[in-house]
């Protein structure tokens, strides 16, 4: 654990730099502004952005700045600036410029345009990619420094904790929630506000708080965008969560391929426990709140509840059945509750404005707004928040800019390996829980690709049962053996191999592993399987039966039958 | 101590607090299926084997891992669950070599007597089959990994009757196989006391003793009267 975060939290310092001499900081500042800073450089710091040298953007701006003699003009680490597929990204807040695919080698035109930056009265109008979307958990994402407490109260943050502390009973927290309508955003949508009644209720005793960071689906990257930019947000809403289900202990389970998350979280934690947000008597009340990280050591089935409870004790990462629930016994036989990134993301704010004013967006039962990652064959690539209830031809076609290439849209996946691919006709669908359902498909935690007709689907089908199956943690024989199967199945249609008699017997195994498996990732397993067959069964049929692959995809090896 | 009512297949029967569905079952005559439990182990539900239907329950419930409750509504046997039990055992059976008229094991085993019980006469499902090593460094005892099915009997009855914790799970997936000691050889385990427990309780040919057909190794278990198994009644 010790390679991947330094004891201070700050980037850089590893056990290489031990000869060199020590200094305070490694980390650069921007240039020093005299006064109030006329304009303003938001670099984006993100995953996304930092592996197309963001930071050297960063450092090159500074360096020339301060070669200028510029005094005016600030110079800002961001986090995630949404429009990912752009980067690296460079933001003028006070004109309302965004400047894409800024190459640390040529900033001189983006200097120049900083040093005659005047703010303006009106903003040039917003492109769709950011006047559709609505943004409340990701908003200060690309606005504050992940690395700065002080800038996170600056945008009001802590307020939520300080109120649910200060002004609120655990109760009325709860109450709170409840109204909001937040439902679990890591997927299965569970009324947040009815578990942490749960908790609430267990007798009182050791209690655990924890956020589940342990995010895995291919294509999804919202929790890690979070933690990258904004950390504070997530203790905050970890912090108001232990305070009204009675818990002074928490964790966070990350994954370990997240290594910026990782740090800024450390960085996050130790910055938090110093301004009195984390620690004893929070907010000058008597409430006591300590939160420890977790790295994940790269299984996708630690994200299961149960599983991630095993894996924090120091055990083998499997699920076990349930009930009992970890709400009554979870870690450590204790009352735990454990909510994704994105809920604990959601409370700060539910809590500073209320949550009736949380459930003024959304639709029917699915209330507030969604962050999804969009992957995959689209434009603008990144990361979004929507309202809830916003169609889906708006997401991928407004938002998204649609299929680049002037390719035709086939299908769109969302729910990761358990969820389903939803084709065209299906587009003008409301994006909420129930309607995601219906449509055989999953909310999930977020994560939605975009396939084109370059796509095979049962290429897509047999790629997620891949994933499920070398994920798999081999405990249950349903998961174990009966994605394996259903993997070489759906192998034999992609080389042409099988018969009719398959797909029959693909459908039935399908259904049995769906039903008997023990935790949710064999249980999920065969849903892209079930949607596919749903909206794209003339596929199957014809590798199958003419043994063509529509799009070109799989390469069959002809008519030859199958013993 | 509080009862619960609960009917199984439509009879009423009655369960004590903390008490399983299917211990309940079992007292009342009413047989469902299992491989991965025994009695005096911990549960684990994970062969699926015991899945029943319960009324108000979306999901099927491995009836060795849950409670019963006051009103609760079992199903233990219909056509569905006898189709998906079917599965799982042709699943083992496609997963490794469960060639039984080559097997220590062959008419004292507890997945052939399963298979045998729910009418399972072949295998449609596509064999994996691959080939796994034989660990016979023990003086005594050997493995196959050939004919393990995963129920991790072996690792419960070692760690929670012997204490010893010589077996655990490695790997995930179809790659996940019980190892002794972090994965050396057995005969190199050095907190493996050679009790023999892990012998006992395995369920097919996988862990015998060596030069012994499964057959001939008399049951006894003076050390775990507690513990029986199903192979015990099978024999019997």
């Amino acid at each position: 654990m010790t390679d991947l975060v330094t004891t201070d939290g700050v980037p850089g310092a590893r056990e290489a730099d031990v000869d060199k001499p020590v200094r305070r900081s490694r980390r650069m500042t921007g240039p020093q502004v005299v006064g109030h800073a006329r304009a303003t450089a938001a670099v984006c710091q993100a995953a996304g952005c930092l592996s197309a040298q963001s930071d050297q953007v960063f450092e090159e701006i500074t360096a020339q700045l301060i070669a200028d003699g510029v005094t005016d003009v600030a110079v800002k680490r961001v986090g995630c600036l949404g429009l990912c597929a752009a980067g690296p990204l460079v933001e003028v807040p006070e004109t309302g410029e965004l400047f894409r695919q800024v190459s640390p080698d040529d900033v001189s035109d983006l200097v120049t345009r900083l040093k005659d930056a005047k703010p303006v009265e009106t903003k040039p109008a917003l492109e769709p990619f950011f006047s559709r979307q609505h943004r409340v958990v990701l908003e200060n994402c690309g606005k504050v420094d992940p690395e700065n407490i002080d800038d996170y109260v600056s945008r009001k943050g802590y307020r939520g904790l300080t109120r649910a502390v200060t002004e609120l009973t655990p109760q009325q927290v709860i109450d709170e929630i409840s109204k909001s309508g937040l439902r679990g955003r890591g997927g299965a949508g569970y009324p947040t506000g009815l578990k942490w009644a749960t908790v609430a209720k267990q007798p009182s005793g050791e209690k655990y708080v924890v956020c589940n960071a342990d995010e895995g689906d291919p294509g999804a990257f919202m929790d890690r965008s979070v933690l990258e930019s904004d950390p504070y947000r997530v203790l905050e809403g970890m912090a108001i969560a232990a305070y009204a289900v009675g818990a002074s202990h928490g964790y966070v389970y990350c994954r370990a391929e997240y290594p910026l998350a990782v740090q800024r979280l450390k960085a996050a934690i130790h910055r938090a426990e110093k301004a009195g947000y984390l620690g004893a008597a929070i907010a000058q009340s008597t409430f006591k709140f300590t939160v420890e990280l977790r790295l994940g050591a790269g299984a996708f089935v630690c994200g299961e509840e149960t599983a991630l409870i095993a894996s924090i004790q120091g055990g083998r990462g499997t699920p076990v059945p349930r009930p009992p629930f970890p709400a009554a016994s979870g870690l450590r036989g204790k009352p735990t509750l454990i909510n994704n990134v994105e809920s604990f993301a959601s409370v700060p704010v539910i809590l500073r404005e209320g949550g009736e004013a949380y459930a003024q967006v959304g639709v029917g039962k699915s209330r507030g707004t969604k962050v999804f990652a969009l992957a995959g064959r689209i434009v603008n690539g990144g990361l979004i928040e929507v309202p809830l209830g916003i169609k889906l031809r708006d997401v991928i076609f407004d938002i998204g800019g649609g299929v680049p290439d002037g390719r035709k849209f086939k299908a769109v996946q969302t729910g990761g390996p358990s969820g389903g691919c939803i084709p065209e006709d299906l587009l003008d669908m409301s994006v909420d829980y129930e309607s995601l359902l219906a449509a055989g498909s999953f909310m999930g935690s977020g994560g939605m690709i975009v396939m084109d007709d370059t796509s095979c689907m049962v290429d897509v089908a047999r790629y997620f049962m891949d994933f499920c199956r070398e994920e798999s943690c081999g405990k249950c024989v349903p998961c174990r053996v009966g994605t394996t199967e259903l993997h070489m199945m759906l192998t034999k249609i992609t080389e042409g191999r099988a018969t009719l008699a398959d797909l029959v017997q693909l459908e039935s195994v399908a259904a049995m592993v769906r039903d008997t498996s023990l935790c949710g990732l064999g249980q999920g397993a065969p849903n892209p399987v079930f949607s596919t067959l749903r909206y794209f069964r003339d596929e199957y049929l014809a590798h199958i039966v003419d043994h063509v692959c529509p799009a070109g995809v799989c390469a069959l090896s002809g008519g030859e039958s199958v013993a | 101590m509080t009862v619960h009512t609960l009917t199984i297949d439509g009879v009423e029967r009655a369960g004590v607090e903390g008490q399983t569905v299917l211990e309940v079952a079992r007292e009342s005559g009413v047989e469902i299926p299992t491989l991965c439990h025994l009695d005096g182990l911990c549960d684990v539900g994970a062969c699926r084997l015991c899945v029943v239907e319960v009324k108000g329950s979306s999901k099927l419930l491995p009836s060795c891992a849950t409670a019963v409750a006051e009103g609760m509504e079992v199903t233990t046997d219909s056509k569905r669950l006898t189709a998906y039990r079917r599965t799982i055992i042709e699943m083992l059976f496609a997963e490794r070599n469960h060639v039984c008229a080559v097997c220590v094991a062959n008419n004292h085993c507890e997945l052939q007597a399963r298979a045998a019980d729910l009418g399972l006469t072949h295998i449609e499902l596509d064999t994996v089959n691959p080939a796994l090593d034989v660990d016979a460094s023990h003086e005594r005892f050997a493995i196959d990994h050939n004919r393990c099915i995963m129920c991790t009997r072996c690792v419960r009855v070692c760690d929670e009757v012997e204490g010893a914790h010589t077996w655990d799970v490695m790997g995930r997936g179809l790659d996940a196989r019980v190892v002794t000691d972090l994965g050396m050889p057995w005969g190199e385990s050095t907190t493996c006391t050679g009790c023999g427990k892990c012998v006992q309780v395995c369920p097919t040919g996988a862990i015998f003793e060596k030069g012994r057909p499964i057959a001939t190794t008399k049951v006894t278990r003076p050390y775990l009267p507690y513990l029986k198994t199903n192979s015990q009644e099978v024999s019997a």
